[in-house]
């Protein structure tokens, strides 16, 4: 089957007031959100957010309260599982121990009633395909965690299924391993061309792999969308918060000005009729600025509390006139730490008119 | 202040190559002995109670009845036909419990399986209650109840089931029934065990890739608590061949098991050296049935819990 092929075959997924609830609390409230056919969407979210209830919901695990779940024109919200032809590798891939690692790749295709010498064939091509050529013979305790899920990868793509779900498949591999792997993954999904849903709780994760982000919280969608916008221009504080880091300033916002410690700042969009404002400021994205203020950049003072070196970057704290905290990242190189202040020292920040983000003060302020 | 130069002596003089190693070993001994010590009343009281009476048990079964060494008792096992139908009686009781209790059992620790955490220990609770009446009281019960004008008898014509009452106590189904009922917990215990550590991803992996929910039963779910299942089997048929209370009394004289014959040669004849020359017999039928299982299916796995495929 040529790749092209399973471009077309790939599937959208539409997801329509999905409400899953546990005695009094909503696992899942309302959501609702489209899969573009081919996309590689990563459901982001702290444990118990939902997302993984939500992924059981497209692979027909957990039976919803009400809501509307579609692969392409098809209706599956009361579809069994075992009828919705859509691949899953397991958290803990789930290889059937008593089966060898053909036996395992070979299970959905023996199902089909696919015909020994295809079935072989297929087999070993899936196993090509993760890299993974002549280990059909092995047992399952005979492989390291890569390996196993390698396997549990090539058995969730071998019956090519139009849609492939991914419940934290690296979750369980060391640091290395794991961003090789997240890579790895990437390239798999762009040559099969299988619309991918993929859970995680690891943010960098998601901003490697992901074309768009859905940010789940408390069984609602936070924000959808691609890794650089939802990085840049986080939807809510908890977004702001959840991916990367960030200090939040409240800022004083009248007439469509917003100013901070009496001064005007220039910011990246006009706030948009909230009530009440954070600056959202991401460590690595102030800067030290000595003399001149220049174009473009709004400058805040502060004092340098605490200096904490961390190998290939550093982390500086000051505290601004307000006493809020903040921390600016740099690099390590020789004539980049040549500028950096010593403790107690006072610190011109820069902060670029374009990373200087607005998020509206919800309320729900993390601690 | 002699031992401590004597400890200290070999550690100076080994210090530049490898220091503190003697003291170091010598630690290790001293760990291992302290963990013999903890388990050496265990220790006694097997040997004492287990070791010494099958010896014991041994060099009886080769005295003649003049006490001189003889294999008098052996042979007359295995002349007379009496001790083969009593062998054979032993064993068909034996199969026939463990597959009644399979038949049984299994389906019962699945549904106890499938049941949430609290239900499931409420009904472990009713599956163990048996054991905490007496063995005897409980086979005496079953006398009642299946007797000729016992309860079931009277009910089963009352409903109209059968005319006459019939006999389902005193021969093979009387001892069959009161021994499933004996032997059935320690089926459901190990089985219950043994699908309560399958990881219940294992099945939904099996409907993801598309099997019914039947097809992941049997292609997954069953061979996976095989394990449990055989270590179940085992016990009961182990247990069995030793049974004697029940088969005497709800066996009414028809169904002799090896114990019973035993008990029969101390009592009614005080032939000590033959009955433990049955004794013998049987230890050893049992040994190999056990040694016969562990080569067939792989004992330690089975009583390592199964889970020898994570």
């Amino acid at each position: 089957m040529s790749n092209n092929q399973a471009r077309e075959e790939a599937l959208p997924i539409f997801i329509s007031n999905v409400t899953k609830t546990y005695g009094k609390v909503f696992a899942l409230d309302d959501v609702s959100l489209d899969v573009k056919q081919g996309e590689f969407l990563t459901l982001l979210g702290p444990s118990g957010s939902g997302k993984t209830t939500l992924l059981m919901v497209l692979a027909g695990f957990t039976r919803p309260d009400h809501g509307s779940l579609r692969f392409g024109d098809r209706e599956v919200i009361r579809t069994p599982p075992h009828k919705r032809d859509v691949g899953m590798v397991f958290q803990n891939y789930a290889l059937f121990p008593h089966m060898n690692v053909a036996a395992n790749v070979g299970f959905p295709l023996k199902l089909r009633n696919v015909p020994a010498a295809e079935l072989a064939e297929r087999v070993e091509g899936a196993l090509e395909t993760v890299q993974l050529g002549g280990y059909g013979e092995r047992g399952i305790d005979q492989l390291s965690g890569g390996q196993k899920q390698r396997v549990a990868l090539a058995r969730a793509i071998v019956f090519e299924p139009r849609i492939l779900l991914m419940d934290e498949p690296l979750s369980a591999l060391d640091k290395k391993l794991r961003e090789h792997m997240q890579i790895e993954l990437r390239h798999l999904h762009d040559k099969l061309g299988m619309t991918t849903v993929y859970v995680t709780h690891d943010q960098r994760e998601a901003l490697t792999m992901s074309d768009r982000i859905a940010v789940i919280n408390h069984g609602k969608l936070m924000q959808l969308d691609e890794p650089r916008t939802i990085y840049d221009f986080p939807a809510n504080t908890f977004v702001a918060d959840f991916i990367g880091e960030s200090t939040f300033v409240p800022v004083a916002v009248a007439g469509g000005k917003v100013s901070y410690d009496g001064a005007t700042l220039q910011t990246a969009m006009k706030p948009d009729g909230a009530t009440k404002y954070n600056l959202m400021m991401r460590p690595e994205r102030l800067s030290f600025v000595s003399g001149r203020k220049p174009k473009d950049v709004n400058v805040f003072k502060g004092t340098v509390s605490e200096l904490v070196f961390q190998g290939e970057s550093f982390l500086m704290y000051a505290n601004l006139s307000d006493g809020t905290q903040v921390a600016v990242r740099g690099a390590t190189q020789k004539d980049a730490m040549a500028i950096v202040p010593e403790v107690g020292e006072s610190v011109s920040l820069g902060l670029h008119k374009d990373d200087t983000v607005l998020i509206p003060d919800t309320g729900d302020m993390p601690a | 202040m002699s031992v401590a130069e004597s400890l200290q002596a070999p550690v100076a003089a080994q210090a530049d190559e490898a220091p503190n190693a003697a003291g170091l070993k010598a630690d290790a001994a001293k760990e291992r002995m302290q963990l013999l010590g903890l388990c050496s009343p265990a220790l006694l009281l097997v040997t004492v109670t287990m070791v010494l009476p099958v010896i014991w048990l041994f060099y009886l079964s080769f005295l003649s009845d003049e006490g001189t060494f003889s294999l008098e008792h052996y042979h007359r096992l295995t002349a007379s036909k009496a001790y083969a139908r009593i062998f054979y009686t032993t064993f068909q009781v034996s199969v026939l419990t463990t597959v009644i209790c399979v038949a049984i059992g299994y389906p019962l620790a699945y549904f106890l399986a499938q049941l949430p955490r609290r239900a499931a220990a409420l009904c472990m609770i009713t599956v163990l209650l048996p054991f905490w009446t007496s063995l005897l009281v409980r086979t005496y019960a079953w006398l009642v109840l299946l007797q000729r004008k016992g309860l079931v008898n009277t009910w089963a014509i009352e409903l109209g089931l059968w005319d006459e009452p019939i006999k389902i106590v005193h021969n093979l189904n009387g001892t069959l029934i009161g021994m499933v009922h004996i032997m059935l917990p320690f089926l459901v215990l190990p089985v219950y065990a043994s699908m309560k550590a399958i990881d219940t991803d294992y099945v939904k992996a099996a409907a993801n890739l598309g099997a019914s929910p039947i097809k992941a039963f049997w292609k997954v779910f069953f061979p996976l608590s095989l394990p449990g299942l055989f270590a179940g089997a085992l016990i009961v048929f182990v247990l069995c061949l030793g049974f004697f209370v029940t088969p005497a009394v709800l066996g009414g004289g028809r169904v002799i098991m090896v114990a019973m014959s035993i008990t029969d040669t101390i009592e009614l004849f005080f032939n000590w050296g033959a009955a433990s020359a049955l004794g013998v017999v049987l230890l050893i039928m049992t040994l190999g049935c056990l040694f016969a299982a562990s080569k067939l299916l792989n004992l330690d796995r089975i009583l390592g819990g199964g889970k020898g495929g994570h």
